[in-house]
């Protein structure tokens, strides 16, 4: 049996039929063309396939496309701009080489996407705690970590240094 | 203009890489997100148990699910197959063995996972449905789980076809052996047990059969070794050669496991053959379990023979290898480990003797590492155990046995598998060690470990040395074209897996040919646009992929500025290649890269400059047989809660030293990632069967890989011996990084607890583990200090 579902995925609504069946994951990749979410474990162990719904990030393998009816969408796809631009900690995942092989790479930027939104300016311990649900198997995190930090720092700098934080 | 740095431009320096744009936005192009027209897709139908006949398989109702197009048996492929069973793989001599496995088993299942049948449907739900409906009526067989009972007199074999599990027996030495114990101050000897689990890369395997027009076949495939797999499929589908490419797309990590060519890389093609129709095969992650190649257990029995000062006499031992049920390619991982040992020490006598077994579990190749770390850990314990019972520093005893920079190149009187003999062609071990250690802050540690003693903490610091062999030949393609528009194309047989190797060949051939990176564009993994090639593995690609690359771009400049200089009518010497152009030095005259590729494309019936060759491109696969020795150094500290068996990683001193470093940012990464995945063999990853070779971990809430939190702040730093055996005097650093690891933070663990007097000698150590060491040892001896009164209390 076929269920109705529509979402807004990164800005653009979505409406499809689909089996129950059909993980999130699966249905942003195979029946809207977003491959970008990728799936390293599909039992919701290596947040490879994490994407944002109603901005809190979720395992797009544990949840079904049918749970996500009307919700908002947000995936690797939608971070850089309309103009194709990077966002700040794209560019900082580049500059720090806190990618390889970048399969696990979209499920650590939606989850530090995240943890941005809440925490701007994390410090080190809370940026280890947010990606420690993300598995990567080719940098040992160091450099994500880095990536991650050097946005931090930026947006202190930008929030005036006010925070006096050492 | 200012005259330019004829050496490096981008080499020495961390370009940006290319490969980033497209995976940090999503648009990159992995296995599965490549979507053909008309794709169906494929399950497997997998052995439930590790050893059993196959009294029949009723496929039925399989069939006639909606949905499903077709279940395939073994038999059933046979009409597009020469043989059922697959070549050895990675091989001089291919053919299949009575260890090769079987495309897909029709008599016999042999490990839990083994394909048996598949499945073709509309969709992988569909497929999957179809698998759960057949009936296969299987009769179990008596199993062998442990390599260790498998060589006993009535050990059932793995496989009834064999008379028994021995695989192979093999010998390894050099030197007067039974002198060397003889002559001995003293002779200590241990039993080490190492379990090297998965590879694990987050994209686990897949292939997608793409069915041409006129009967072609393009096969996609993860893989390490693209060539291979065509030159595999093609000695094994009844298809012409030129009607068979194989192409990898972006990979997601590889590790090892990717480098093996497989039963579902043949079955899926041979099915897409039958149909006529493309067809996918993803592997999920418990498929990654039960059928993707791991390294699990080697059991080492060892004696070391040392003067009174703990100089190294001679080393011996036996060792029993855990092959699984098959053996997919020569039995390389095991003569690596035994060849490895002695690494940068001098060993006067050696001896090992080899047992390579069968057990009815997932056959077994090579890990990041391919049996060195094994090897390392091996002899960095026996190392630890001499300078604990000898009372000698463990640096210390290290450097006694070094061997010294004035003997490089050094030879070891061992062979290479090519059969060369092994020598060490650069590098200065005990000025690493020394490096390291103060970095580390080595001879100040006891301090600061008596301190947190008296403060009822156990704290301790560990080292280990490795060396690792690395660019193995015989070659590899790399050729380098510039196009009609001036950008440049390089095609190579390399296998991109996350390394950056694009990147690195970019910097490569960019400056021989005075453009910028970004101008060059890199292809590996197609045997359309590079027919011959050996792929990613021992940490190869660098040297033998960069040195191909390198010369042919040299060529290519070669054959530009001889172009030029007809075309302008100015001596060669007088030519340089910069920015895209060939400029006459002192002059503002040039001639473009561009326009020289279409003069050198040819004009149908036109003539064509006088002395000079058609393309502007060069092909050269720069050959060796010889290895280059990269070094590394690493020291860990941790510390241990004795009432949890919990260790904490706290700090982590690492030196590598893999020849010119081309992209410091790549080299960094990999030496980092290669140590936290050391540290998960160290203390996290177990691929666990029980007595009836059932596995106990298939996900990874029960296989744990390191994540975020356990990882240490790691200081890397990076010596830079040049390798004088190729011509950019780059070593390999893919593995570097996890060799030494393991021995490293379990030496350190074992010394935070010599209040308990514990001797660890294994691999991984969980904390159940550690508690009933620890527990053991407190029996025997209630060595543990009482907290001084003023102890703070936290």
């Amino acid at each position: 049996m076929m269920h109705r579902v529509e979402m807004l995925v990164n800005g653009t609504p979505h409406a499809a039929s689909v089996e129950a069946r059909v993980s999130l994951a699966d249905f942003l990749r195979h029946a809207l063309g977003l491959r970008g979410t990728h799936l390293g474990c599909e039992h919701g162990v290596c947040g490879a396939c994490t994407v944002l719904v109603d901005g809190v990030s979720v395992r797009g393998c544990l949840m079904l496309a049918v749970q996500a009816d009307g919700a908002i969408v947000e995936t690797v796809e939608g971070l850089a701009g309309p103009d194709g631009r990077l966002s700040p900690l794209q560019e900082a995942f580049s500059a720090e080489h806190a990618l390889q092989c970048g399969y696990c790479t979209p499920g650590m930027l939606m989850t530090l996407e995240e943890l941005f939104r809440e925490t701007p300016t994390p410090d080190e311990a809370e940026v280890r705690e947010a990606i420690s649900g993300n598995l990567c198997r080719c940098t040992g995190y160091q450099s994500i970590i880095r990536a991650a930090m050097r946005v931090a720092d930026d947006n202190r700098r930008r929030a005036g240094g006010s925070d006096g934080a050492a | 203009m200012a005259p330019r740095d004829p050496q490096a431009r981008a080499v020495g320096r961390s370009v940006p890489r290319l490969e980033d744009p497209p995976l940090l936005t999503g648009t990159a192009r992995f296995l599965d997100d490549i979507e053909l027209p008309g794709v169906l897709h494929c399950a497997f139908l997998r052995s439930p148990l590790a050893h059993a006949r196959i009294e029949g398989m009723d496929l039925s109702e399989a069939r006639a699910l909606p949905g499903v197009h077709a279940v395939f048996t073994l038999e059933d492929l046979m009409p597009v197959l020469r043989s059922g069973r697959m070549p050895l793989g990675a091989s001089p001599v291919g053919g299949e063995t009575r260890s090769t496995p079987f495309v897909l088993s029709g008599r016999e299942v042999a490990y839990v996972g083994e394909p048996m049948a598949l499945v073709v449907a509309v969709s992988r739900h569909v497929a999957e449905d179809a698998a759960a409906l057949v009936r296969a009526d299987l009769t179990p067989l008596p199993v062998v789980a442990d390599a260790r009972r498998a060589l006993a007199p009535d050990a059932p074999p793995c496989r009834t076809e064999l008379e028994n599990n021995l695989l192979n027996r093999f010998e390894v030495g050099y030197g007067d052996i039974d002198a060397a114990f003889a002559g001995a101050a003293h002779v200590l000897s241990d039993d080490l047990w190492q379990h090297r689990g998965c590879g694990h890369s987050m994209e686990g395997r897949g292939v997608l059969a793409e069915h041409r027009p006129g009967g072609g076949l393009c096969v996609w495939t993860s893989t390490q070794m693209p060539n291979d797999v065509f030159h595999m499929l093609a000695g094994m589908l009844r298809i012409a050669p030129d009607d068979l490419r194989v192409v990898t797309p972006d990979v997601g990590g590889g590790f090892g496991p990717k480098y093996c060519f497989y039963p579902e890389e043949a079955a899926i093609p041979a099915a897409a053959l039958l149909l006529r129709r493309s067809l996918k095969w993803v592997e999920d992650r418990r498929e990654t379990f039960l059928s993707s190649i791991q390294e699990r257990d080697q059991f080492w029995s060892m004696e070391i023979a040392v003067e009174a000062d703990g100089t190294v006499r001679g080393l011996r031992g036996r060792m029993i290898h855990d092959q699984g049920a098959y053996a997919p390619k020569p039995v390389n991982l095991p003569y690596n480990s035994v060849t490895s040992v002695t690494g940068p020490y001098v060993v006067p006598a050696y001896h090992m003797q080899v047992e390579v077994v069968h057990t009815n579990k997932v056959p077994v190749s090579s890990v990041r590492g391919a049996g060195y770390p094994q090897a390392a850990f091996t002899m960095e314990r026996m190392l630890d155990l001499v300078a604990v019972r000898l009372g000698i520093d463990r640096a210390e005893v290290r450097r006694r046995n070094l061997i010294p920079a004035d003997r490089m190149p050094y030879e070891k009187k061992l062979k290479a598998r090519s059969g060369a003999t092994l020598v060490y062609d650069s590098g200065d071990y005990p000025a690493a060690q020394a490096e390291v250690l103060a970095a580390a802050g080595w001879d100040s540690f006891p301090a600061r470990q008596a301190a947190a003693l008296a403060e009822g903490r156990y704290i301790g610091i560990g080292l280990a040395n490795a060396v690792k062999g690395t660019g193995r030949g015989p070659f590899e393609a790399g050729s380098v074209r510039v196009n009609q528009d001036g950008s440049v194309s390089v095609f190579t047989g390399a296998t991109a897996m996350g390394q950056g190797i694009a990147t690195a060949l970019a910097q490569i051939c960019a400056d021989a040919l005075g453009v910028a990176p970004e101008a060059v564009r890199v292809t590996g993994g197609d045997t359309a646009r590079s027919p011959l090639g050996l792929g990613g593995f021992a940490s190869r690609q660098m040297v033998t992929a960069g040195s191909s690359v390198h010369l042919a771009a040299q060529a290519v400049a070669r054959k530009a500025r001889a172009t030029a200089s007809v075309l302008l009518s100015v001596p060669e010497a007088e030519l340089e290649l910069d920015g895209g152009f060939v400029r006459v030095r002192n002059s503002n005259r040039s001639i473009g890269l561009d326009e020289l590729a279409r003069v050198l494309r040819g004009a149908p019936g036109y003539a064509f400059p006088e002395g000079l060759e058609p393309g502007l491109a060069a092909g050269i696969e720069w050959r060796t047989d010889a290895l280059t020795y990269a070094n590394a150094c690493h020291v860990a500290e941790v510390e241990v809660v004795p009432e949890l068996g919990e260790v904490t990683v706290t700090r982590y001193v690492a030196l590598n030293d893999s020849g010119r470093i081309i992209h410091p940012q790549i080299v960094d990464g990999q030496v980092v990632g290669g140590i936290v995945h050391g540290l998960g063999n160290a203390l996290f990853e177990y691929m666990g069967y029980d007595d009836a070779a059932q596995p106990l971990t298939t996900t990874f809430q029960e296989y744990l890989l390191v994540t975020a939190t356990e990882v240490p702040p790691l200081e890397v730093i990076h010596r830079e011996t040049p390798s004088p055996g190729n011509p950019i005097g780059a070593k390999g650093v893919g593995e570097t990084g996890t060799i030494p690891a393991a021995a490293a933070i379990l030496s350190a663990v074992e010394n935070a607890l010599t209040p308990f007097g514990i001797r660890i000698s294994q691999t991984p150590l969980p904390p159940e583990t550690l508690f009933g060491l620890i527990e053991a040892a407190s029996r025997r001896a209630p060595a543990r200090p009482a907290p001084t009164e003023d102890t703070p209390q936290p």
